[in-house]
């Protein structure tokens, strides 16, 4: 049994600085017991005192009843990666105790529900018993809800112990009730009672402690499908067709949600968009692809096993040139998998995506800030270049809070590539001895120009289609003229290196070793380049943001002596398609590659360095 | 812009000055006599009788014989080749592009009873404002004749064997989707089929036209009802049906009182059907069930309007689109303000 909290026994320095704002807290709960109100809102309340938070819900593929844990990681260094070590656990649920202490600190502290039986513990662990069930059951509340009641408690109890601003905790229970008044006091009241509970009860033992910072001012809190959405929004998305499927369905239900406040026309109230929830994958994409070909801004959101079932229509997309872009918000394959963990194990698949000689753009975003700028940057790139960008967020990104910038407005007015309606194919014809060819490349970047339908000029129609085709949309089986098709969009795809996002590059003095990483793993990785230098090992880091490569990839592969490729997978899969762009370099790109559902951590990535390292020697 | 109903009067132009030439596609690389061209020739017609403007109409298909059709007609139309199976979605998206467009689809029965069942069925459910002619033959021509889902059981093909299934009725199934307008007919009765697309091109919503229509290279036996010769035999039409445009209503002085149906379209124009010797209702869907199935007990090709609702409401309308069309917006109608992404940021914790 652990040191015993009740009133009366301390036993331990009780401030200490590196214990301040410095830590990281699980709570384990039972799925669907309403926990994530409980949690969001401590989460919230830290990050309105200042200090940044990041929170990870690690959750089963279920709706009730299987164990469900959430942690927060509070950093005063600003360092949002997932931490393998529990500092604190809040145990409220018996199926999980053993699995809960053996992640806990053995320095840590455990707050506990008193009716579950502890087994063995530490004795260095704190711990501080709970009266759950008989609190929850003091307020006389419904039986239905008391299982939400009994999260409320910890969020007292917790406030107390970690010095948590009562304040901040209304701030971010009258945002989650969004000024339903009667909710936010019958909360407010059990979070208080919980508070005044102990306060008389329990005797702070521990070290940890929250502390206001001014670190999150210019921040909000948001998950990446949230972000994703309203980015979209502000990129004038005018059709998403989608099917649901964890972890991607938050995203297009953003979409349901933000639309009409944001994309009503202010005169008449009537709507630019149209949101199509589809009979499946197979159909999201035809829809979208249909919307794409007709000249909406048109996208799609799904994982994994939806992509798989849209690989035909992308390659019909990708040859018929037509410009849609697809959210893949990944989660752990093959097959069904680990639909509620995460991963970034698509990346080769959407590389390769479809029979045939195909080639995607694809965009990693690492951030929710650029959740929100792909959101609106990938129109711009799908319709410049007439062509599917697929987006590769992951769970991780997608679903889970995080404090962010605030969202900034596009600093590019919108492009709509080359599009010809009647007055300009009037011009185009004039100007070009009256040739228009859907596929003719006129301007020698690849990009041939486009008419859409309801266009009444008599020359602006074409059939489009994925069967071969010649610069003029005719049916065609000329040999010739095949090749020349699938090279000149391949020239066109090669065009967009460097207008892309471009890599994110971060370097230190006399660095050897570099660090290539992408999308969620960011965080984790900024961390372990900030370990390894403390480690006496200067790293450089280069963050992929989208394929194809920009030339900055092939120079900084250059640069290095050995580059470690970062991410989420088995098989290595970014490190298998920078062999493939730049074979010249690929003995120095060594594999560190882990999967196991749960974000990468930076203690990770720091030892698989190191002992890669050592064993060199 | 160079609007075509401005052009100056041709011979044998119609109402928006076009011939009929302007509608018509590329020659045609089915085989002599398929089905499929006559029905090709009827929507030249129709759409040219029907004034309408091709560049107002956009047209789809899926994979096989019947998806190479929608080349041979209306080469002043947009148009879209989709993947086998999955043209209804294609389709369903276009359309949203510019809903004032009329819309053609052209599937076949492999492309619909099979593969595309599901879209099939889902793009009638939300009754998207569209024409989907099935040209149905029973067999898959294009790789070489198997046996499709319409063919009838214990059907012979040579190299196949016989067929151990029954088959898939595709007017039954659009009906239990609650499909708005259902009519069947078969190719080797032109004027029919002309007349039904006619009333389909008018319908507010979807109209599923299944249409007999032989392969002439691997299906056309005597016995079948996918055959020119039996399927004339086994034709039964459930009425003599003639479409009236708007402004002809003149024409229907031409019935005698008590012996025609009007069925009134959502532009006003009507379909006009004669009796013949049996009573049939094509507004009541039970009936229109119940026909199927004694149609399918007795082995009768029954033709004509099966059933039309021209009152159920169509997808367009749960939208509450803008008066312009979608992809005519500019682009401040579709980036919000900036004063708008402040609100957002400051409505976010």
């Amino acid at each position: 049994m652990g040191t015993s909290a009740q009133k009366g026994t301390v036993n331990r320095k009780i401030i200490d600085q590196d214990y301040v704002n410095c830590f990281s807290i699980t709570f384990s709960t039972v799925n669907g017991s309403g926990s994530a109100t409980a949690n969001t809102t401590i989460l919230r309340a830290l990050f309105r005192m200042g200090i940044p938070v990041s929170g990870k819900n690690i959750f089963p593929s279920n709706i009730q009843g299987l164990p469900t844990w959430y942690t927060i990681r509070v950093s005063k260094q600003g360092y949002t990666g997932r931490i393998e070590r529990d500092d604190i656990v809040v145990a409220m649920n018996q199926a999980s105790i053993l699995d809960d202490i053996r992640y806990l600190n053995p320095q840590g502290v455990l707050f506990y529900a008193d009716d579950i039986h502890l087994p063995e513990i530490p004795e260095t662990v704190v711990t501080y018993p709970m009266p759950i069930k008989s609190m929850a059951k003091e307020t006389e509340a419904p039986a239905g809800l008391r299982d939400y009641i009994s999260n409320m408690i910890y969020v007292g109890i917790l406030a107390k112990m970690l010095n948590i601003q009562m304040d901040k905790v209304q701030l971010a229970i009258e945002y989650h009730f969004q000024g339903k008044e009667k909710a936010i006091s019958s909360n407010m009241e059990i979070i208080n009672k919980a508070f005044i509970w102990a306060e008389s009860n329990l005797v702070k033992q521990d070290p940890y402690l929250v502390e206001p910072m001014d670190l999150t001012s210019n921040c909000v809190m948001a998950d990446g499908n949230t972000a994703a959405a309203l980015g979209a929004i502000f990129g004038g998305v005018q059709f998403c067709a989608w099917y649901p499927i964890t972890p991607a369905s938050t995203l297009a239900e953003s979409l349901n949600e933000y639309l009409p406040q944001y994309r009503k026309e202010p005169e008449t109230g009537k709507a630019t968009y149209v949101v199509v929830q589809a009979e499946d994958e197979l159909a999201a994409i035809g829809m979208t692809i249909g919307a794409g070909w007709a000249g909406l801004r048109s996208m799609t959101s799904t994982s994994g096993p939806g992509l798989s079932l849209m690989a035909e229509y992308m390659g019909l997309a990708y040859y018929a040139e037509v410009p849609v872009v697809v959210w893949d918000v990944q989660r752990v394959g093959p097959s069904t998998g680990l639909p509620t963990r995460t991963a970034q194990s698509d990346l080769t698949f959407s590389y390769f995506l479809g029979h045939g000689d195909t080639q995607y753009i694809i965009l990693i975003p690492g951030s929710v800030e650029e959740c929100f700028d792909f959101g609106w940057k990938a129109f711009d790139i799908a319709e410049h270049y007439q062509t599917p960008v697929i987006v590769l967020s992951d769970l991780d990104l997608g679903m889970n809070q995080w404090m962010t910038e605030k969202f900034k407005y596009p600093d590019m007015p919108i492009d709509r590539g080359k599009i010809l309606w009647e007055e300009d194919l009037t011009k185009h014809l004039a100007a070009h001895e009256n040739r228009w060819g859907r596929y003719l490349d006129i301007d020698g970047d690849g990009i041939p120009y486009r008419t859409l339908p309801g266009n009444q000029h008599p020359q602006s129609a074409y059939f489009a289609r994925g069967t071969g085709h010649d610069e003029y949309a005719q049916y065609s089986e000329d040999a010739k003229e095949w090749e020349n098709g699938l090279n000149r969009i391949k020239r066109k795809i090669d065009n967009s290196r460097e207008n892309l996002p471009l890599p994110e590059i971060r370097l230190n003095s006399n660095a050897k070793i570099g660090i290539i990483s992408s999308g969620s793993v960011n965080p984790a990785a900024e961390e372990a380049v900030d370990l390894l230098l403390l480690d006496d090992l200067p790293v450089d880091h280069l963050r992929v943001r989208a394929i194809p490569f920009s030339s900055q990839v092939g120079k900084f592969l250059k640069d290095h002596d050995r580059v470690y490729v970062v991410e989420m997978n088995r098989d290595g899969q970014l490190r298998q398609v920078l062999t493939l762009e730049f074979p010249g370099q690929a003995e120095k790109l060594i594999k560190a590659a882990h999967t196991d559902g749960l974000p990468l951590t930076a203690k990770w990535i720091k030892e698989t360095i190191l002992s890669y390292e050592e064993s060199r020697k | 812009m160079s609007d075509a109903t401005v052009l100056p009067a041709r011979q044998g132009a119609n109402e928006v000055g076009m011939a009929r030439t302007d509608y018509k596609g590329a020659p045609s690389t089915l085989c002599q006599g398929c089905g499929h061209n006559s029905i090709a020739a009827q929507i030249v017609s129709a759409c040219y009788e029907m004034n309408l403007i091709p560049e107002k109409v956009i047209k789809f298909s899926g994979i096989g014989c019947s998806s190479k059709s929608p080349f041979y007609f209306l080469s002043r139309s947009f148009g879209f080749n989709g993947l086998h199976g999955r043209m209804p979605s294609l389709a369903l998206g276009a359309a949203f592009g510019d809903t004032s467009l009329r819309v053609i689809g052209v599937s076949g029965d492999g492309d619909s009873a099979s593969i595309g069942m599901g879209q099939f069925k889902h793009m009638v459910r939300r009754n998207l404002p569209m024409t989907y002619i099935i040209e149905n033959n029973g067999v898959y021509g294009l790789t070489k004749g198997q046996f499709s889902a319409t063919a009838e059981k214990d059907l012979f093909l040579k190299r196949q064997g016989t067929n151990p299934y029954l088959p898939i009725d595709i007017c039954m199934e659009a009906l239990v989707a609650n499909a708005s307008f259902v009519a069947r007919s078969f190719a080797g009765d032109p004027k029919q089929v002309k007349e039904l697309i006619k009333a389909a091109l008018s319908h507010r919503g979807i109209a599923v036209l299944d249409i007999i229509s032989p392969c002439v290279t691997f299906h056309n036996q005597g016995g079948s009802v996918h055959s020119y010769v039996s399927g004339k035999e086994m034709e039964q039409p459930l009425h003599d049906i003639s479409y009236i445009p708007k402004r002809d209503e003149i024409m229907l002085g031409d019935f005698e009182e008590g012996t025609t149906q009007e069925v009134e379209l959502f532009d006003g124009s009507k379909i006009v059907l004669k009796k013949l010797e049996s009573e049939y209702d094509p507004c009541d869907r039970w009936q229109a069930m119940h026909m199927l199935e004694e149609a399918h007990l007795n082995n009768w090709l029954v033709t004509g309007l099966i059933y039309v609702d021209p009152s159920q409401p169509t997808m367009y309308d749960i939208y509450h689109l803008s008066d312009t069309a979608l992809n005519r917006l500019p682009a401040g109608k579709i980036r919000p303000p900036r004063a708008e992404l402040d609100r957002l940021n400051s409505s976010l914790f």
